[in-house]
Protein backbone atom coordinates (compact mmCIF):
# COMPACT_ATOMS: atom_id res chain seq x y z
CA UNK A 1 0.00 0.00 0.00
CA UNK A 2 1.62 3.10 -1.03
CA UNK A 3 1.17 6.70 1.43
CA UNK A 4 0.73 10.09 -0.52
CA UNK A 5 1.40 13.40 1.56
CA UNK A 6 -0.16 16.06 -0.11
CA UNK A 7 0.99 19.74 0.69
CA UNK A 8 0.49 19.17 4.22
CA UNK A 9 1.11 21.62 6.91
CA UNK A 10 1.20 21.60 10.99
CA UNK A 11 1.81 24.73 13.71
CA UNK A 12 1.65 24.06 17.32
CA UNK A 13 0.90 27.84 17.97
CA UNK A 14 3.49 29.13 16.82
CA UNK A 15 6.00 26.68 16.29
CA UNK A 16 5.44 25.31 12.15
CA UNK A 17 6.40 21.32 12.49
CA UNK A 18 5.27 20.53 9.19
CA UNK A 19 5.47 22.95 6.36
CA UNK A 20 3.97 22.25 3.02
CA UNK A 21 4.97 18.98 2.66
CA UNK A 22 4.61 16.15 -0.40
CA UNK A 23 5.97 13.03 -0.40
CA UNK A 24 4.78 9.71 -1.88
CA UNK A 25 6.26 6.21 0.20
CA UNK A 26 6.42 3.71 -2.52
CA UNK A 27 4.34 0.30 -1.93
CA UNK A 28 6.61 -2.48 0.16
CA UNK A 29 9.34 0.44 0.55
CA UNK A 30 11.09 0.58 3.74
CA UNK A 31 11.60 4.73 4.29
CA UNK A 32 13.92 6.59 6.63
CA UNK A 33 12.52 9.93 8.00
CA UNK A 34 15.50 11.81 9.07
CA UNK A 35 16.16 14.71 10.76
CA UNK A 36 17.10 16.84 13.83
CA UNK A 37 14.77 17.26 16.65
CA UNK A 38 12.43 19.78 16.03
CA UNK A 39 12.33 18.92 12.47
CA UNK A 40 8.48 17.87 12.08
CA UNK A 41 9.87 13.89 11.39
CA UNK A 42 7.92 12.84 14.51
CA UNK A 43 4.53 15.12 13.94
CA UNK A 44 4.35 13.85 9.95
CA UNK A 45 4.31 9.85 11.03
CA UNK A 46 1.87 11.36 13.44
CA UNK A 47 -0.10 12.71 10.91
CA UNK A 48 0.27 9.58 8.65
CA UNK A 49 -1.20 7.71 11.47
CA UNK A 50 -3.80 10.02 12.52
CA UNK A 51 -2.72 10.52 15.99
CA UNK A 52 -2.28 14.14 15.04
CA UNK A 53 -4.40 15.91 12.14
CA UNK A 54 -2.90 18.30 9.64
CA UNK A 55 -4.18 21.95 9.54
CA UNK A 56 -4.05 21.77 5.87
CA UNK A 57 -3.11 19.24 3.15
CA UNK A 58 -4.25 15.30 2.55
CA UNK A 59 -3.20 11.80 3.03
CA UNK A 60 -3.95 8.70 0.92
CA UNK A 61 -3.64 4.99 1.43
CA UNK A 62 -3.29 3.61 -1.80
CA UNK A 63 -5.20 6.48 -3.36
CA UNK A 64 -7.90 6.39 -0.85
CA UNK A 65 -8.23 9.58 0.93
CA UNK A 66 -7.79 8.75 4.83
CA UNK A 67 -7.53 12.50 6.29
CA UNK A 68 -10.76 12.18 8.26
CA UNK A 69 -10.60 8.54 8.96
CA UNK A 70 -10.40 7.80 13.18
CA UNK A 71 -6.87 6.38 13.86
CA UNK A 72 -8.41 3.30 14.66
CA UNK A 73 -9.77 2.91 11.43
CA UNK A 74 -6.87 3.51 9.37
CA UNK A 75 -5.22 -0.07 9.61
CA UNK A 76 -1.45 1.10 10.39
CA UNK A 77 0.82 -0.22 12.69
CA UNK A 78 2.88 1.96 15.20
CA UNK A 79 5.71 1.44 17.27
CA UNK A 80 6.71 3.94 19.41
CA UNK A 81 10.13 5.22 20.73
CA UNK A 82 9.64 3.91 24.39
CA UNK A 83 7.60 0.12 23.12
CA UNK A 84 4.30 1.68 25.05
CA UNK A 85 3.43 -2.12 25.60
CA UNK A 86 0.60 -2.23 28.40
CA UNK A 87 2.17 -3.01 31.16
CA UNK A 88 -0.95 -4.53 32.64
CA UNK A 89 -1.43 -7.12 30.16
CA UNK A 90 1.16 -10.12 29.59
CA UNK A 91 3.13 -10.34 26.32
CA UNK A 92 0.52 -12.68 24.79
CA UNK A 93 -2.76 -10.33 25.77
CA UNK A 94 -0.47 -7.43 24.51
CA UNK A 95 0.35 -9.21 20.93
CA UNK A 96 -3.54 -10.27 21.23
CA UNK A 97 -4.73 -6.98 21.92
CA UNK A 98 -6.01 -5.73 18.12
CA UNK A 99 -7.42 -8.63 17.52
CA UNK A 100 -9.45 -8.97 20.74
CA UNK A 101 -10.56 -5.38 20.21
CA UNK A 102 -12.21 -6.12 16.35
CA UNK A 103 -15.83 -6.28 16.52
CA UNK A 104 -17.32 -9.49 17.24
CA UNK A 105 -17.84 -9.99 13.07
CA UNK A 106 -14.42 -9.88 12.25
CA UNK A 107 -12.69 -10.86 15.60
CA UNK A 108 -10.90 -14.48 15.16
CA UNK A 109 -12.31 -17.16 17.22
CA UNK A 110 -10.01 -17.65 20.86
CA UNK A 111 -8.08 -20.95 19.17
CA UNK A 112 -7.58 -18.33 15.70
CA UNK A 113 -6.19 -15.48 17.68
CA UNK A 114 -4.00 -17.99 19.55
CA UNK A 115 -2.28 -19.64 16.80
CA UNK A 116 -1.68 -16.48 15.27
CA UNK A 117 -0.29 -14.44 18.33
CA UNK A 118 2.08 -17.50 19.01
CA UNK A 119 3.21 -17.51 15.33
CA UNK A 120 3.98 -13.39 15.71
CA UNK A 121 6.37 -14.48 19.00
CA UNK A 122 8.13 -16.89 17.41
CA UNK A 123 8.52 -14.58 14.18
CA UNK A 124 10.10 -12.35 16.64
CA UNK A 125 11.91 -15.35 18.41
CA UNK A 126 10.20 -14.52 21.88
CA UNK A 127 7.69 -17.08 22.34
CA UNK A 128 8.99 -18.08 25.38
CA UNK A 129 7.64 -14.73 26.65
CA UNK A 130 3.87 -15.24 26.03
CA UNK A 131 3.31 -15.14 29.63
CA UNK A 132 5.17 -12.64 31.36
CA UNK A 133 4.65 -9.21 31.83
CA UNK A 134 6.47 -5.99 30.00
CA UNK A 135 8.72 -4.86 32.94
CA UNK A 136 10.13 -8.75 32.90
CA UNK A 137 11.65 -7.82 29.30
CA UNK A 138 14.58 -6.24 28.12
CA UNK A 139 14.59 -3.39 25.90
CA UNK A 140 15.23 -4.95 23.05
CA UNK A 141 12.87 -7.58 23.44
CA UNK A 142 9.79 -4.97 24.15
CA UNK A 143 10.41 -3.35 21.39
CA UNK A 144 10.05 -6.88 19.31
CA UNK A 145 7.27 -7.54 21.38
CA UNK A 146 5.76 -4.10 20.09
CA UNK A 147 6.59 -5.12 16.74
CA UNK A 148 4.33 -8.15 16.88
CA UNK A 149 1.42 -6.55 18.75
CA UNK A 150 1.66 -3.82 15.60
CA UNK A 151 1.90 -6.98 12.93
CA UNK A 152 -0.67 -8.46 14.55
CA UNK A 153 -3.37 -7.06 12.65
CA UNK A 154 -1.69 -7.08 9.58
CA UNK A 155 -1.08 -3.36 9.07
CA UNK A 156 -1.57 -1.82 5.51
CA UNK A 157 1.25 0.28 6.73
CA UNK A 158 3.64 0.10 9.44
CA UNK A 159 5.08 3.37 10.79
CA UNK A 160 7.97 3.20 13.49
CA UNK A 161 8.72 6.47 15.61
CA UNK A 162 12.76 5.79 16.86
CA UNK A 163 12.19 2.30 17.28
CA UNK A 164 16.00 2.39 18.39
CA UNK A 165 16.27 4.92 19.83
CA UNK A 166 16.12 3.87 24.03
CA UNK A 167 18.42 1.26 23.17
CA UNK A 168 22.05 1.04 23.79
CA UNK A 169 24.79 0.72 21.01
CA UNK A 170 24.59 -3.12 20.52
CA UNK A 171 21.15 -3.92 20.95
CA UNK A 172 20.16 -1.15 18.43
CA UNK A 173 22.85 -1.98 15.63
CA UNK A 174 21.74 -5.97 15.91
CA UNK A 175 17.68 -4.97 16.43
CA UNK A 176 18.09 -2.51 13.23
CA UNK A 177 19.47 -5.45 10.88
CA UNK A 178 16.90 -7.71 11.90
CA UNK A 179 14.29 -4.94 11.08
CA UNK A 180 15.86 -4.87 7.92
CA UNK A 181 15.40 -8.75 7.31
CA UNK A 182 11.87 -8.40 8.61
CA UNK A 183 11.06 -5.91 6.26
CA UNK A 184 12.52 -7.84 3.43
CA UNK A 185 10.45 -10.89 4.49
CA UNK A 186 7.44 -9.37 5.23
CA UNK A 187 7.41 -6.41 2.65
CA UNK A 188 4.74 -4.18 4.03
CA UNK A 189 5.24 -0.42 3.93
CA UNK A 190 7.23 1.19 5.94
CA UNK A 191 8.21 4.37 7.45
CA UNK A 192 10.15 5.32 10.33
CA UNK A 193 11.39 8.12 12.42
CA UNK A 194 15.41 8.53 13.33
CA UNK A 195 17.60 10.83 14.35
CA UNK A 196 20.50 8.48 13.59
CA UNK A 197 22.18 9.12 9.73
CA UNK A 198 24.05 5.85 10.40
CA UNK A 199 20.45 4.17 11.21
CA UNK A 200 19.46 5.34 8.37
CA UNK A 201 21.80 4.81 5.66
CA UNK A 202 22.35 1.32 6.75
CA UNK A 203 18.75 0.12 7.25
CA UNK A 204 16.68 2.03 4.55
CA UNK A 205 15.63 1.55 0.97
CA UNK A 206 15.34 5.37 0.92
CA UNK A 207 15.75 8.70 2.88
CA UNK A 208 13.98 11.60 3.51
CA UNK A 209 15.67 14.18 5.24
CA UNK A 210 13.73 16.94 7.01
CA UNK A 211 14.84 19.99 8.36
CA UNK A 212 12.70 22.67 10.29
CA UNK A 213 9.67 21.07 8.63
CA UNK A 214 10.37 20.48 5.20
CA UNK A 215 11.92 18.47 2.97
CA UNK A 216 15.70 18.68 2.61
CA UNK A 217 15.60 15.88 -0.03
CA UNK A 218 15.19 12.77 -0.44
CA UNK A 219 16.51 9.79 -2.27
CA UNK A 220 18.34 6.39 -2.15
CA UNK A 221 20.55 6.48 0.79
CA UNK A 222 23.32 6.75 -1.52
CA UNK A 223 22.48 9.40 -3.26
CA UNK A 224 21.55 11.26 -0.13
CA UNK A 225 25.15 10.54 1.06
CA UNK A 226 27.25 10.53 -1.71
CA UNK A 227 25.45 13.83 -3.23
CA UNK A 228 23.93 15.78 -0.59
CA UNK A 229 21.33 18.61 -2.55
CA UNK A 230 22.24 21.39 0.34
CA UNK A 231 24.95 21.94 3.08
CA UNK A 232 22.39 21.15 5.82
CA UNK A 233 22.67 17.91 4.35
CA UNK A 234 25.83 17.39 3.86
CA UNK A 235 26.48 18.36 7.36
CA UNK A 236 23.52 16.31 8.97
CA UNK A 237 25.08 13.19 7.33
CA UNK A 238 28.23 12.54 9.00
CA UNK A 239 31.74 14.96 9.41
CA UNK A 240 32.25 17.34 7.30
CA UNK A 241 34.67 19.91 6.85
CA UNK A 242 34.46 23.46 5.57
CA UNK A 243 36.22 25.60 4.38
CA UNK A 244 36.00 29.17 2.77
CA UNK A 245 36.40 29.29 -1.42
CA UNK A 246 36.61 31.72 -3.59
CA UNK A 247 34.79 30.14 -6.74
CA UNK A 248 35.68 31.81 -10.36
CA UNK A 249 34.96 30.28 -13.88
CA UNK A 250 34.55 26.39 -12.35
CA UNK A 251 37.10 26.37 -9.72
CA UNK A 252 36.80 26.64 -5.98
CA UNK A 253 39.97 28.39 -4.42
CA UNK A 254 41.08 27.45 -1.28
CA UNK A 255 44.18 29.08 0.33
CA UNK A 256 46.83 28.20 -2.10
CA UNK A 257 44.84 25.60 -4.42
CA UNK A 258 42.34 25.19 -6.60
CA UNK A 259 39.30 22.92 -6.32
CA UNK A 260 37.59 21.97 -9.46
CA UNK A 261 33.67 23.11 -9.58
CA UNK A 262 32.29 22.80 -12.96
CA UNK A 263 29.04 23.65 -11.89
CA UNK A 264 29.87 27.14 -11.38
CA UNK A 265 31.57 27.74 -14.34
CA UNK A 266 29.84 31.01 -14.71
CA UNK A 267 30.55 32.41 -11.40
CA UNK A 268 32.69 34.75 -10.86
CA UNK A 269 35.37 35.57 -7.73
CA UNK A 270 31.99 34.77 -5.30
CA UNK A 271 32.23 33.73 -1.70
CA UNK A 272 31.55 30.01 -1.50
CA UNK A 273 31.98 27.24 0.80
CA UNK A 274 33.68 24.20 0.01
CA UNK A 275 32.69 21.02 1.63
CA UNK A 276 34.61 17.57 2.26
CA UNK A 277 34.13 14.61 4.06
CA UNK A 278 36.98 13.31 6.63
CA UNK A 279 37.89 9.93 4.52
CA UNK A 280 38.32 12.46 1.59
CA UNK A 281 41.39 14.83 3.07
CA UNK A 282 44.63 12.75 1.97
CA UNK A 283 47.06 13.42 4.46
CA UNK A 284 50.71 14.04 4.12
CA UNK A 285 54.14 13.91 6.21
CA UNK A 286 55.98 16.11 2.96
CA UNK A 287 55.04 18.35 0.28
CA UNK A 288 54.27 15.72 -2.47
CA UNK A 289 52.02 17.31 -4.51
CA UNK A 290 51.56 21.05 -5.59
CA UNK A 291 47.89 21.07 -4.61
CA UNK A 292 48.31 20.46 -0.99
CA UNK A 293 47.52 22.90 1.99
CA UNK A 294 49.96 23.23 4.91
CA UNK A 295 48.86 22.15 7.84
CA UNK A 296 50.04 21.32 11.54
CA UNK A 297 48.69 17.88 13.54
CA UNK A 298 47.15 19.21 16.48
CA UNK A 299 45.76 16.17 17.69
CA UNK A 300 45.64 12.02 17.16
CA UNK A 301 43.06 10.08 17.78
CA UNK A 302 42.66 6.31 17.22
CA UNK A 303 39.81 4.59 17.01
CA UNK A 304 39.76 0.76 16.32
CA UNK A 305 41.17 0.72 12.73
CA UNK A 306 40.92 4.33 11.66
CA UNK A 307 42.99 6.90 13.10
CA UNK A 308 41.84 10.52 13.39
CA UNK A 309 43.45 13.82 12.67
CA UNK A 310 42.72 17.50 13.89
CA UNK A 311 44.87 19.27 11.90
CA UNK A 312 44.99 23.31 12.14
CA UNK A 313 45.63 25.29 8.48
CA UNK A 314 44.95 28.84 7.79
CA UNK A 315 42.77 27.78 4.81
CA UNK A 316 39.80 27.15 7.36
CA UNK A 317 38.52 29.13 10.04
CA UNK A 318 37.90 25.41 12.16
CA UNK A 319 40.14 22.45 12.71
CA UNK A 320 40.45 20.15 10.11
CA UNK A 321 39.19 16.45 10.80
CA UNK A 322 40.70 13.67 8.42
CA UNK A 323 40.17 10.09 8.91
CA UNK A 324 42.89 7.33 7.28
CA UNK A 325 43.65 3.73 8.12
CA UNK A 326 46.00 2.69 10.78
CA UNK A 327 48.55 1.73 8.22
CA UNK A 328 48.52 4.67 6.44
CA UNK A 329 49.02 6.58 9.51
CA UNK A 330 51.84 4.64 10.41
CA UNK A 331 54.03 4.92 7.22
CA UNK A 332 53.33 8.86 7.55
CA UNK A 333 55.41 8.49 10.46
CA UNK A 334 53.17 11.46 12.19
CA UNK A 335 52.67 12.82 15.73
CA UNK A 336 50.82 15.22 17.25
CA UNK A 337 52.98 18.59 16.62
CA UNK A 338 54.06 17.20 12.87
CA UNK A 339 54.01 19.60 10.07
CA UNK A 340 52.22 17.97 7.71
CA UNK A 341 50.14 18.14 3.96
CA UNK A 342 46.36 18.06 3.49
CA UNK A 343 44.60 17.87 -0.09
CA UNK A 344 40.55 17.01 -0.65
CA UNK A 345 39.91 14.55 -2.89
CA UNK A 346 36.70 15.27 -3.61
CA UNK A 347 34.36 18.41 -2.59
CA UNK A 348 31.29 20.24 -3.05
CA UNK A 349 31.27 23.77 -3.45
CA UNK A 350 27.64 26.05 -2.28
CA UNK A 351 27.58 29.32 -2.63
CA UNK A 352 25.97 31.45 0.22
CA UNK A 353 22.54 31.68 -1.62
CA UNK A 354 22.55 28.68 -3.10
CA UNK A 355 18.86 27.48 -1.74
CA UNK A 356 17.26 30.71 -2.83
CA UNK A 357 18.45 30.03 -6.32
CA UNK A 358 17.67 26.53 -6.40
CA UNK A 359 14.34 26.94 -4.83
CA UNK B 1 -20.89 -6.47 73.19
CA UNK B 2 -24.36 -7.25 71.20
CA UNK B 3 -26.04 -3.81 69.67
CA UNK B 4 -29.37 -3.05 69.82
CA UNK B 5 -31.81 -2.33 66.64
CA UNK B 6 -31.25 1.61 66.78
CA UNK B 7 -27.66 0.93 66.61
CA UNK B 8 -27.61 -1.84 63.52
CA UNK B 9 -30.32 0.78 61.91
CA UNK B 10 -28.52 3.33 62.25
CA UNK B 11 -24.89 1.37 60.83
CA UNK B 12 -27.63 -0.17 57.89
CA UNK B 13 -28.83 3.39 56.91
CA UNK B 14 -24.78 4.45 57.15
CA UNK B 15 -23.51 1.93 54.58
CA UNK B 16 -26.77 1.88 52.60
CA UNK B 17 -26.18 5.98 51.99
CA UNK B 18 -22.50 5.62 52.12
CA UNK B 19 -22.68 2.96 49.26
CA UNK B 20 -25.56 4.80 47.73
CA UNK B 21 -23.52 7.97 47.47
CA UNK B 22 -20.35 6.03 45.48
CA UNK B 23 -22.33 4.23 43.31
CA UNK B 24 -24.18 7.51 41.73
CA UNK B 25 -20.50 10.05 42.10
CA UNK B 26 -18.52 7.52 40.21
CA UNK B 27 -19.65 7.68 36.79
CA UNK B 28 -19.94 11.39 36.83
CA UNK B 29 -16.86 11.17 38.62
CA UNK B 30 -14.60 9.47 36.44
CA UNK B 31 -16.13 11.60 33.48
CA UNK B 32 -15.06 14.81 35.22
CA UNK B 33 -11.72 13.23 36.78
CA UNK B 34 -11.25 12.22 32.80
CA UNK B 35 -11.84 15.61 31.48
CA UNK B 36 -9.86 17.21 34.07
CA UNK B 37 -6.76 15.21 33.23
CA UNK B 38 -6.34 14.44 29.62
CA UNK B 39 -8.07 18.16 28.03
CA UNK B 40 -7.04 21.60 28.65
CA UNK B 41 -10.01 24.41 27.96
CA UNK B 42 -10.58 27.91 28.99
CA UNK B 43 -12.34 27.62 32.57
CA UNK B 44 -10.56 24.77 33.53
CA UNK B 45 -9.75 26.29 36.70
CA UNK B 46 -13.21 27.51 37.52
CA UNK B 47 -14.66 24.33 37.03
CA UNK B 48 -11.90 22.79 39.10
CA UNK B 49 -12.65 25.52 41.74
CA UNK B 50 -16.42 24.68 41.64
CA UNK B 51 -15.73 20.93 41.93
CA UNK B 52 -13.77 21.40 44.96
CA UNK B 53 -16.01 23.89 46.87
CA UNK B 54 -17.31 21.09 48.79
CA UNK B 55 -14.32 20.50 50.59
CA UNK B 56 -13.96 24.29 51.64
CA UNK B 57 -17.90 25.28 52.16
CA UNK B 58 -19.59 24.91 55.26
CA UNK B 59 -21.22 21.59 55.00
CA UNK B 60 -24.27 23.23 55.96
CA UNK B 61 -24.25 25.86 53.30
CA UNK B 62 -23.84 22.98 51.05
CA UNK B 63 -26.96 20.85 52.27
CA UNK B 64 -29.13 24.56 51.98
CA UNK B 65 -28.07 24.84 48.68
CA UNK B 66 -29.45 21.20 47.95
CA UNK B 67 -32.60 22.12 49.42
CA UNK B 68 -32.69 25.23 47.23
CA UNK B 69 -31.74 23.43 44.50
CA UNK B 70 -33.13 19.95 44.91
CA UNK B 71 -36.05 20.76 47.23
CA UNK B 72 -39.63 20.36 46.24
CA UNK B 73 -40.30 23.98 45.53
CA UNK B 74 -36.26 23.66 44.46
CA UNK B 75 -35.48 24.68 40.48
CA UNK B 76 -34.67 21.03 39.57
CA UNK B 77 -36.74 19.54 42.82
CA UNK B 78 -40.12 20.60 41.08
CA UNK B 79 -39.24 19.26 37.73
CA UNK B 80 -38.13 16.12 39.18
CA UNK B 81 -41.16 16.07 41.02
CA UNK B 82 -43.75 17.03 38.44
CA UNK B 83 -42.24 14.61 36.53
CA UNK B 84 -41.30 11.86 38.19
CA UNK B 85 -42.72 12.07 41.40
CA UNK B 86 -39.29 12.12 43.33
CA UNK B 87 -38.93 13.81 46.45
CA UNK B 88 -35.25 14.03 47.81
CA UNK B 89 -35.36 16.23 51.07
CA UNK B 90 -36.16 13.96 53.90
CA UNK B 91 -35.48 10.41 52.64
CA UNK B 92 -31.98 8.12 52.45
CA UNK B 93 -31.72 9.00 49.01
CA UNK B 94 -31.50 12.31 49.93
CA UNK B 95 -28.99 11.87 52.32
CA UNK B 96 -27.11 9.90 49.86
CA UNK B 97 -27.06 13.20 47.16
CA UNK B 98 -25.80 15.11 49.84
CA UNK B 99 -23.13 12.94 50.88
CA UNK B 100 -22.56 12.07 47.37
CA UNK B 101 -22.10 16.01 46.78
CA UNK B 102 -19.39 16.48 49.63
CA UNK B 103 -17.94 13.48 48.74
CA UNK B 104 -17.09 14.26 45.27
CA UNK B 105 -14.51 16.08 44.99
CA UNK B 106 -12.22 13.49 46.74
CA UNK B 107 -13.22 11.38 44.34
CA UNK B 108 -12.39 13.17 41.78
CA UNK B 109 -8.88 14.36 43.03
CA UNK B 110 -7.78 10.80 43.64
CA UNK B 111 -8.54 9.81 40.34
CA UNK B 112 -7.43 12.61 38.47
CA UNK B 113 -3.52 12.17 39.69
CA UNK B 114 -3.74 8.58 38.84
CA UNK B 115 -5.17 9.50 35.32
CA UNK B 116 -2.52 12.12 34.74
CA UNK B 117 0.09 9.28 35.25
CA UNK B 118 -1.26 7.30 32.81
CA UNK B 119 1.00 7.60 29.38
CA UNK B 120 -1.19 8.67 26.72
CA UNK B 121 1.39 6.71 24.17
CA UNK B 122 -0.67 3.65 25.84
CA UNK B 123 -3.79 5.06 24.77
CA UNK B 124 -2.42 5.56 21.36
CA UNK B 125 -0.85 2.79 20.73
CA UNK B 126 -4.23 0.67 21.77
CA UNK B 127 -6.17 3.45 19.05
CA UNK B 128 -3.84 2.79 16.50
CA UNK B 129 -4.16 -1.36 17.27
CA UNK B 130 -8.06 -0.65 16.36
CA UNK B 131 -9.87 0.18 19.57
CA UNK B 132 -12.32 3.15 19.82
CA UNK B 133 -12.49 5.82 22.23
CA UNK B 134 -14.43 4.34 24.77
CA UNK B 135 -12.52 0.50 24.33
CA UNK B 136 -9.34 2.29 25.11
CA UNK B 137 -10.83 3.73 28.26
CA UNK B 138 -12.45 0.65 29.47
CA UNK B 139 -9.99 -1.28 28.44
CA UNK B 140 -5.85 0.43 28.74
CA UNK B 141 -7.09 3.80 30.77
CA UNK B 142 -9.24 3.06 33.73
CA UNK B 143 -7.58 -0.30 34.58
CA UNK B 144 -4.23 1.43 34.88
CA UNK B 145 -5.58 3.99 37.06
CA UNK B 146 -6.93 1.19 39.23
CA UNK B 147 -5.00 2.87 42.44
CA UNK B 148 -6.41 5.79 42.37
CA UNK B 149 -10.07 4.42 41.54
CA UNK B 150 -9.16 2.58 44.43
CA UNK B 151 -7.89 5.43 46.89
CA UNK B 152 -10.48 7.81 45.49
CA UNK B 153 -13.41 5.24 46.49
CA UNK B 154 -12.59 4.57 49.69
CA UNK B 155 -11.88 8.39 50.84
CA UNK B 156 -15.06 9.24 49.17
CA UNK B 157 -16.89 6.40 50.88
CA UNK B 158 -15.40 7.21 54.36
CA UNK B 159 -16.17 10.75 53.64
CA UNK B 160 -20.21 9.87 52.51
CA UNK B 161 -20.01 7.58 55.91
CA UNK B 162 -19.22 10.78 58.44
CA UNK B 163 -21.21 13.12 57.09
CA UNK B 164 -23.35 15.08 58.90
CA UNK B 165 -23.54 18.82 58.55
CA UNK B 166 -25.05 18.75 54.50
CA UNK B 167 -26.70 15.41 55.27
CA UNK B 168 -28.99 17.29 58.18
CA UNK B 169 -29.55 20.01 56.78
CA UNK B 170 -30.82 18.71 53.38
CA UNK B 171 -32.30 15.75 54.97
CA UNK B 172 -33.10 16.03 58.22
CA UNK B 173 -32.75 13.38 60.86
CA UNK B 174 -35.56 10.63 60.83
CA UNK B 175 -34.85 7.27 62.66
CA UNK B 176 -34.69 4.68 60.11
CA UNK B 177 -34.59 7.39 57.15
CA UNK B 178 -31.79 9.40 57.46
CA UNK B 179 -30.44 8.95 61.06
CA UNK B 180 -27.15 7.17 60.19
CA UNK B 181 -24.45 7.16 62.66
CA UNK B 182 -22.84 10.63 62.83
CA UNK B 183 -26.44 11.79 63.16
CA UNK B 184 -27.50 8.95 65.94
CA UNK B 185 -24.55 10.16 67.98
CA UNK B 186 -25.28 13.63 67.87
CA UNK B 187 -28.76 12.85 68.70
CA UNK B 188 -27.38 10.90 72.01
CA UNK B 189 -25.28 13.90 72.85
CA UNK B 190 -28.15 15.93 72.77
CA UNK B 191 -29.79 13.96 75.41
CA UNK B 192 -28.62 13.85 78.91
CA UNK B 193 -27.62 10.50 80.20
CA UNK B 194 -26.38 8.68 77.04
CA UNK B 195 -23.46 8.72 77.34
CA UNK B 196 -22.17 5.06 77.65
CA UNK B 197 -24.87 4.51 74.37
CA UNK B 198 -22.72 7.51 72.35
CA UNK B 199 -19.17 5.87 73.51
CA UNK B 200 -20.76 2.94 72.12
CA UNK B 201 -21.59 4.26 68.84
CA UNK B 202 -18.34 6.18 68.33
CA UNK B 203 -16.34 2.81 68.71
CA UNK B 204 -18.44 1.38 66.45
CA UNK B 205 -18.00 4.26 63.79
CA UNK B 206 -14.24 3.89 64.49
CA UNK B 207 -14.40 0.50 64.17
CA UNK B 208 -15.79 0.91 60.87
CA UNK B 209 -13.65 3.56 59.31
CA UNK B 210 -10.38 0.80 60.37
CA UNK B 211 -12.02 -1.83 58.39
CA UNK B 212 -12.60 0.76 54.98
CA UNK B 213 -9.14 1.65 55.39
CA UNK B 214 -7.56 -1.59 56.03
CA UNK B 215 -9.97 -3.32 53.07
CA UNK B 216 -8.57 -0.45 50.95
CA UNK B 217 -4.80 -0.82 51.46
CA UNK B 218 -4.47 -4.20 50.96
CA UNK B 219 -6.62 -3.58 47.77
CA UNK B 220 -4.47 -0.97 46.95
CA UNK B 221 -1.17 -3.12 47.33
CA UNK B 222 -2.36 -5.49 45.38
CA UNK B 223 -2.72 -4.17 42.10
CA UNK B 224 0.10 -1.73 42.40
CA UNK B 225 2.23 -4.65 43.08
CA UNK B 226 0.56 -5.75 39.50
CA UNK B 227 0.87 -2.60 37.99
CA UNK B 228 4.70 -1.75 38.82
CA UNK B 229 6.93 -1.34 36.31
CA UNK B 230 10.34 -1.69 36.47
CA UNK B 231 12.40 0.25 34.00
CA UNK B 232 15.42 -0.63 32.15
Amino acid sequence: MSIEIDRVNKRFRDFVAVDDVSLTFREGELTALLGPSGSGKTTLLRIIAGLEQPDTGRIRFHGEDTTDLHVSKRGVGFVFQHYALFKHMTVFQNVAYGLTVRPRATRPTKDEIKQKVMRLLELVQLDWTAHRYPHQLSGGQRQRIALARALAVEPKVLLLDEPFGALDAKVRAELRRWLRRLHDDIHVTSVFVTHDQEEALEVSDRVVVMNKGRVEQDGSPEEVYDHPANPFVYRFLGNVNLFEARVHQGSAHIGGIALPAPEYADQRNEHGHAYVRPHEIEVFARQEHADALPAKVELVSVVGPAVRLELHTDASDALVHAELPKHRYRALGLSQGSDAWIRPLHSRVFLPDERVLNG
Amino acid sequence: MTLSPAEWEAIRLSLLIGFAAVAWILPPGIAVAWWLARYDFKGKAIVDGLIHLPLVLPPVVVGYLLLIALGRQGVIGSWLYSVFGVSLPFTWQGAAVASGVMAFPLLVRALRLSLEAVDPKLEAAASTLGAGRLRVFATITLPLAIPGLLTGTVLAFARALSEFGATITFASNIPGETRTLPLALYTLIQSAGQEGAAARLCLISIVIALMSLIASEWLARRTRLRLQERDG
